[in-house]
């Protein structure tokens, strides 16, 4: 038997993991794969709460975040190419320009 | 009480954790990608343990499978190099890893000494499909609707944003 | 069942299975370069043993004594562990694949004068015990095996290699969709993902003599939008632009040599084994055939038919291999979403209505 703060503070440290990623990485692509730990973390605590509360609900939830991290990948991704493919560079301190 | 439940929580939280801190270390992305492929697998595992069979195949079918394939494409397209270091990044890292780690410390602090002891069985709540099939299509319908209208957005702006860039037709001449 | 009893019945199985599979492998190959050897009227492999049938044996051990270069400019890590990647997951989703009813180890009363009693257990012919979502675990672990090949592209920094895996995964994963789609029409008439239940919706008759198997119930349609799946899935002709020799020099693995790239052919066939498992399971009936005979033998031939359907998909896979050319890449991608993904739509919705009614 696990207690269910377990299973939140494992989904705290992914969620925190997530958003030092953010904060201390250049590389754009490295950004957006921490924003989907990010992701992944709140995942996590909505399956454990909806086995704390036995509502399942908690368990469709979760494929409304996963359909939404899909669609802002996928959106993001294109967004990288043509950023990639004007500026030839994919640092984001270098991209400080409004334009070229 | 060690049991096996709590055994076998340890070792996917350790390798989901060890992942997402591999992530954070490492330089080249596609080494990021690879370690947030572990996180997601032990993470499917989480899920395992937690009863939520259905949702734990579509973490490995979608997210896994798909959508880190995603990622792994768009790196090995644009032939992404190791990152450098910058003025801007080293400031983010003397102040950005401890305050991280004082604020996940706290919050984990809070959460362990003031949640109650429930404890969650192995396979607490079983996510049979049908069940989760007739709560998508009833109770969150709604949801379900506004979501698939998201994803045709999201093609179609991919689609959009992916194309090469038409040239702007000059002006005629009077 | 007592523990003991559970781990040992599942590791018998797993050496069991592993070594039909992965012999099954090698004769696979043999049965393919003769079945299109004769189609093009000449003899396959006659040398190494009666009809060939050691050649296998023989590529084996040429394979594990051919030097095992490795270019120094690859990124060695992802290049030792692509064809792992490859070979681990194809290998791995056999593990939910039932063959044959479950194996009742009671009291022994046919010819013996005394019993042997080991009490009555069933022992399911399964690796794993009956996975509720077993289907979604097989198109998990399909969806996984993509990342061998994109990653053995990218490792061998080497144009044609990249270009190759690029290629071979973008198609992996267009036809995916439709793969699973076609799935979805046998899940709305069984009722369950569990592989054993799909099975057992298929028992019986219908009309007396008509067996009562998914292509026959009316997954036609879904039984050929699988098959043209299942030859993109595992990147065979006439999908097999990626690997082809006349196109990208070899594709995904031109810098492979030895035991590396015998991975790479190993895990194509192990794949075809379990597409065409998975094809019997759910459309061709399983293990659903004529029983008769003594215990021993009604024992024994369900898993008997099995094996043949699945002998009858693989032959299917290395006819059109004999028979067809090759599709180009825009083709191919045209045909997989703007055909087969309308088509997997509409068999699902005509399916729907079918059972709704």
């Amino acid at each position: 038997m696990v207690p269910l703060s377990y299973y939140l503070v494992l989904s705290g440290i992914l969620f925190a993991c997530g958003v030092t990623g953010f904060l201390i990485k250049r590389n754009i692509i490295t950004i957006f794969m921490s924003i989907e730990l990010m992701l992944n973390g709140v995942n996590l605590s909505f399956v454990a709460f909806a086995a704390q509360w036995h509502s399942l609900a908690g368990q469709v939830f979760v494929f409304f975040v996963m359909v939404v991290a899909a669609a802002e990948a996928a959106v993001g991704l294109a967004i990288i190419i043509s950023v990639y493919r004007s500026r030839e560079t994919l640092n984001v301190d270098q991209v400080n320009l409004l334009k070229l | 009480m060690i049991n096996i439940h709590l055994i076998l929580f340890l070792a996917f939280g350790a390798v989901a954790v060890a992942g997402a801190v591999n992530l954070l270390a490492q330089t080249h992305p596609i080494n990021g990608a690879l370690s947030l492929i572990a996180v997601m697998a032990a993470l499917a595992g989480e899920y395992l343990l937690l009863g939520a069979e259905f949702v734990a195949a579509v973490q490995v079918i979608v997210y896994a499978g798909a959508i880190m394939v995603l990622f792994v494409f768009v790196i090995m397209l644009l032939n992404a190099g190791v990152e450098e270091r910058t003025k801007g990044s080293r400031v983010a890292i003397i102040f950005g890893i401890p305050g991280m780690l004082l604020g996940s410390l706290l919050i984990a602090w809070a959460v362990l000494r003031y949640s109650g002891t429930e404890s969650v069985a192995v396979g607490a709540l079983p996510g049979a499909p049908a069940t989760i099939g007739e709560l998508l299509f009833h109770e969150f319908l709604l949801p379900f609707e506004i979501t698939s209208i998201l994803i045709l957005i999201a093609i179609m702006g991919a689609v959009v944003l992916a194309s090469k860039p038409h040239p702007i037709p000059q002006g005629k001449e009077r | 069942m007592p523990i003991w009893l559970y781990i040992l019945a599942s590791v018998i199985k797993s050496i069991i299975v592993l070594f039909v599979l992965l012999t099954a492998v090698a004769y696979t190959v043999w049965l393919e370069r003769k079945v299109v050897g004769h189609m093009q009227n000449r003899w396959g492999p006659t040398r190494v043993g009666p009809f060939g049938l050691l050649q296998p044996a023989a590529d084996g051990i040429k394979f594990l004594f051919k030097e095992d270069l490795t270019p120094p400019h690859v990124y060695k890590p992802l290049y030792i562990a692509a064809p792992l990647i490859a070979v681990i997951f194809a290998l791995t989703s056999i593990a939910v694949v039932p063959f044959g009813n479950p194996v009742v180890i009671g009291p022994l009363s046919v010819g013996f004068s005394h019993p042997v009693v080991i009490g009555p257990y069933a022992i399911p012919l399964q690796i794993t015990t009956d996975v509720n979502t077993g289907l979604l675990l097989i198109l998990g672990v399909t969806s996984i095996g993509v990342y061998g090949v994109a990653l053995a592209g990218w490792s061998s920094n080497n144009k044609y290699s990249l270009l190759g895996g690029l290629r071979a995964s973008a198609q992996m994963i267009s036809y995916e969709i439709s793969l699973g789609l076609s799935l979805v029409g046998v899940l709305i008439m069984a009722g369950s993902f569990s592989l054993n239940d799909i099975v057992k919706a298929q028992q019986g008759h219908f009309w007396g003599f008509i067996p009562r198997w998914n292509i026959f119930h009316g997954q036609v349609i879904g039984f050929f939008i699988y098959l043209i799946a299942a030859y993109a899935e595992t990147n065979r002709i006439p999908f097999d632009l990626p690997e082809a020799e006349t196109e990208l020099v070899a594709g995904y693995h031109t810098e492979y040599s030895a035991m590396k790239f015998a991975m790479f052919f190993m895990a194509e066939y192990a794949n075809m084994i379990t597409v065409a498992c998975v094809a019997t399971l759910l459309f061709l009936g399983g293990w659903n055939g004529p029983i008769f005979g003594p215990y021993i033998l009604q024992a024994i031939l369900p898993v008997f038919w099995f094996v043949a359907k699945v002998f009858v998909f693989l032959f299917l896979y290395i006819w059109v291999r004999g028979t067809l050319p090759r599709f180009r890449y825009d083709q191919l991608m045209a045909f997989g979403w703007k055909f087969l993904l309308p088509l997997a739509l509409f068999n699902l919705l005509a399916t729907a209505f079918a059972v709704a009614w």
